[in-house]
């Protein structure tokens, strides 16, 4: 039977934001040493159930509350409202921050004891395990000196085993799994898969949507302190990426995707005043078109219009819309996708993929049109550029100003999918 | 796409025994095969955004009672790292008063107490223990933030942690006073041993109550913490520590006649004080410095007993209360 490990239910959490902090002593007297406030839902109303032996994932913007709820999850912190419960006989670790607690003039060892005791463990309980912490911190015979003259990879190192090896029934984890280097991090979610396989419990928060995908079983998506969505980690990542679009991060900015003003209309024409925030249409100054050809705007096209995405395989347009005032016979468009690390993804051009364009002259669009789109998730940025055929002069270019969004709703990972099938032969008994 | 969700078992969760049998996953090793009764269903659930009552809180700081001994010893260590006499300033910063105040009252002010050291340091250590303890408790949460916002523990352990240094110190100054003992011939009268662990207790009863509360209260108004540090200087000078209380008592008696017992033990220290100066100075009969009887000294100090562990109850509620918002106001 499937049972509830952390209840959480209708919490709501209410901050006093003080308005100033400084005063006059006048002031003081009069407010009898108070200072104004708002008060600011930190949470509000949120219900989550985590099944024992579930992972459950937080994702949420910066101030959306995770850590607030982690907080009242692991006890530090009480909500004004609402009730969060765990089984009486579990038991609860935090790892809120790595070597919380740590006090810098003891030595490891000390401090080993000392967080464990903190945890609620026994000397005699952290004996048991003190060997297998040294060793999965990879300290040595460092854990004799003090925690002062470690380094922050020895000191997180440190934090992150002697949480995980205390073994508690539920581990909630804030945005800790990001520290150390790549092989110890490997290492730690080598760890917290072990800890998954042997029934226990983990909320756990992150900004690493490869990470939430890896080891989470369910994920809720918290938008300024409200629960949007609980769901299988793809589906939530995806909404999650579309809170933040909606508070207008990460997307590129709508005025871009249209012409510039002086091309749809003639300065002083407008009939209706512009969408966007500016100078008086009737003093917008005309704009020159002092290029041969000139990029004037790029779409990327999904195949549907009112997704801010592609899934995994999906068809992409990306059409350049682009005004030549003469007519230019050399001339070939390339286009360039980036992933987020400046990595090159795809570069090609109208010459490489053998589709020529004769010539320009006035207004027109040209088109990539892509059957399917293999990328698995992340966001890619968009180079264009207009150029002669052997791209020795460029007219014009976009440098990485527009980009298109790939959501993979399932579990797999990596930068591409293939699509394969699985194909297993038994050969007989091992030969002896 | 969909293969690849549904490749995984339905709970994500691959059954326990067929993979963790062959890794080295520890099963009986591990504490929580100590730590775990067996699962009884339906299960009590523990509700942590409830506030404790006091009596879950001391249920709490039973359970965590080894974290408290942790604390004690992390506080000794820190204070005399690096430094390098260490433990001996615990018996230095006594021997100083001792210097001091005699001078000044033997020597300058004259006042009427054979053996004034002894007379003095007696009252000297309950005072510095009540001291120690609620300075250091007052400051104990806010000066343990990093770890008050990211790990829950019962808070008041950091606050206890200070008094349980203040006692292990009151120890070792203890040593400077039977020094002072033997070196002057005198033996503190111990068929009132009692009567003194008592007065201990009260002590250690009140100085936790105010800790606690102070503690709590030094997280919103850090002015607390400035604020003791006056009231503390004035309750040393109201405490019969330096000066005999006999003195007390008579100017006492011109104004109030029979109440006026009552108003000076009004203050728990000056009972206290006078309690550890009745059992260790142990004043020659002819010296009239303290007149009062056993039985005196058992009725006030169980009065005080009782008030204290009311003070610590009322002031471990003020603490479940304050508690809530420690982690944003800190």
């Amino acid at each position: 039977m499937a049972q509830a490990a952390i209840e959480i239910d209708s919490v709501t959490k209410v901050f006093k934001i003080y308005r100033e902090k400084a005063q006059s002593t006048k002031e003081r007297v009069i407010r009898f040493g108070r200072n104004p406030y708002e008060r600011f839902k930190a949470l509000d109303d949120v219900s989550i159930s985590v099944t024992e032996g579930e992972t459950m994932a937080l994702l949420g913007h910066n101030g959306s509350g995770k850590s607030t709820l982690l907080k009242c999850v692991s006890g530090t912190m009480r909500p004004t409202s609402g009730r969060i419960a765990i089984p009486a006989d579990q038991r609860l670790a935090a790892l809120l921050e790595l070597g919380a607690g740590f006090h810098g003039d003891l030595t490891g060892r000390e401090n080993v004891y000392l967080n464990g005791s903190i945890l609620g463990f026994s000397k005699a309980q952290v004996d048991r395990i003190f060997d297998d912490i040294v060793e999965f911190a990879e300290l040595g015979d460092f854990i004799d000196n003090q925690v002062k003259h470690f380094s922050s990879g020895m000191y997180a190192r440190l934090g992150f085993a002697v949480a995980i090896n205390v073994e508690p029934d539920i581990l909630v984890i804030d945005e800790v799994l990001s520290v150390g280097d790549e092989a110890f991090q490997r290492k730690c979610i080598e760890r917290i898969k072990q800890f998954q396989r042997s029934g226990r419990t983990i909320l756990v928060v992150s900004h690493a949507a490869e990470l939430i995908r890896q080891i989470a079983d369910r994920a809720a998506v918290l938008d300024h302190g409200r629960i949007v969505d609980i769901a299988a980690p793809g589906e939530a990542i995806r909404t999650f990426r579309e809170t933040l679009t909606k508070r207008g991060i990460q997307i590129p900015d709508e005025s871009l995707l249209e012409p510039p003003p002086s091309l749809v209309a003639p300065a002083g024409e407008t009939a209706a005043g512009p969408r966007w925030s500016g100078p008086p249409s009737g003093s917008v100054p005309a704009i020159t078109v002092d290029k041969a050809v000139q990029i004037t705007g790029v779409r990327v096209e999904y195949p549907d219009p009112e997704s801010r995405y592609l899934m995994p395989d999906q068809p992409m347009r990306v059409r350049i819309d682009y005004i030549a005032p003469e007519r230019i016979d050399d001339i070939a468009f390339s286009l360039e996708a980036h992933d987020e690390d400046a990595k090159l993804i795809i570069a090609t051009d109208t010459e490489t993929v053998g589709m020529p364009v004769h010539a320009v002259e006035g207004v027109g669009a040209l088109c990539f049109d892509m059957d399917r789109v293999p990328l698995l998730d992340g966001t890619y940025l968009l180079t264009v550029v207009a150029q002669t055929r052997d791209g020795g002069t460029t007219w014009d270019r976009r440098d990485q100003e527009d980009r298109f969004e790939v959501m993979n709703p399932t579990r797999e990972r990596g930068v591409v999918h293939i699509p394969l099938t699985v194909v297993h032969y038994f050969q007989g008994a091992v030969p002896t | 796409m969909a293969d690849i969700t549904e490749a995984r078992p339905a709970n994500g969760r691959v059954p326990d025994g067929i993979l963790a049998g062959g890794s080295e996953q520890p099963t009986k090793d591990t504490p929580q095969a100590h730590l775990t009764p067996s699962r009884v269903s339906p299960r009590p659930a523990l509700e942590i955004s409830k506030r404790p009552s006091p009596v879950k809180r001391l249920r709490h700081l039973w359970q965590y009672r080894e974290l408290l001994g942790n604390l004690v010893r992390k506080e000794l260590k820190v204070k005399y790292k690096n430094s390098a006499l260490g433990f001996v300033w615990s018996l230095l910063n006594p021997l100083m008063y001792l210097v001091v105040f005699s001078f000044v009252f033997g020597a300058v002010l004259h006042v009427k107490v054979p053996y004034y050291g002894i007379f003095f340091l007696s009252g000297l250590l309950a005072w510095n223990f009540f001291s120690a303890g609620v300075m250091g408790g007052t400051s104990a949460i806010v000066g343990n933030a990093q770890l008050v916002t990211k790990v829950w523990f019962p808070r008041e352990a950091l606050v206890l942690a200070s008094v349980g240094a203040g006692l292990v110190h009151f120890f070792l100054q203890s040593l400077v006073l039977f020094g002072a003992l033997a070196v002057f011939t005198r033996a503190p009268d111990l068929s009132l041993l009692p009567t003194l662990l008592l007065a201990m207790l009260v002590l250690l009863l009140l100085t936790s109550a105010l800790a606690i509360a102070l503690s709590a209260i030094n997280v919103y108004l850090r002015d607390t913490q400035h604020l003791m540090e006056v009231v503390l200087l004035a309750w040393f000078w109201f405490s019969a520590i330096a000066y005999p209380y006999a003195g007390v008592i008579t100017t006492l008696r011109a104004h109030f006649h029979g109440a006026s017992e009552w108003i000076a033990t009004a203050n728990p220290v000056l009972l206290i004080v006078i309690t550890f100066q009745k059992v260790i100075y142990n004043p020659a009969k002819d010296v009239a410095l303290i007149d009062h009887g056993q039985l005196w000294y058992l009725e006030h100090l169980g009065i005080w007993l009782a008030l204290s562990v009311a003070m610590l109850y009322g002031s471990l509620r003020i603490f479940s209360r304050l508690e809530d918002n420690f982690a944003e106001e800190i």
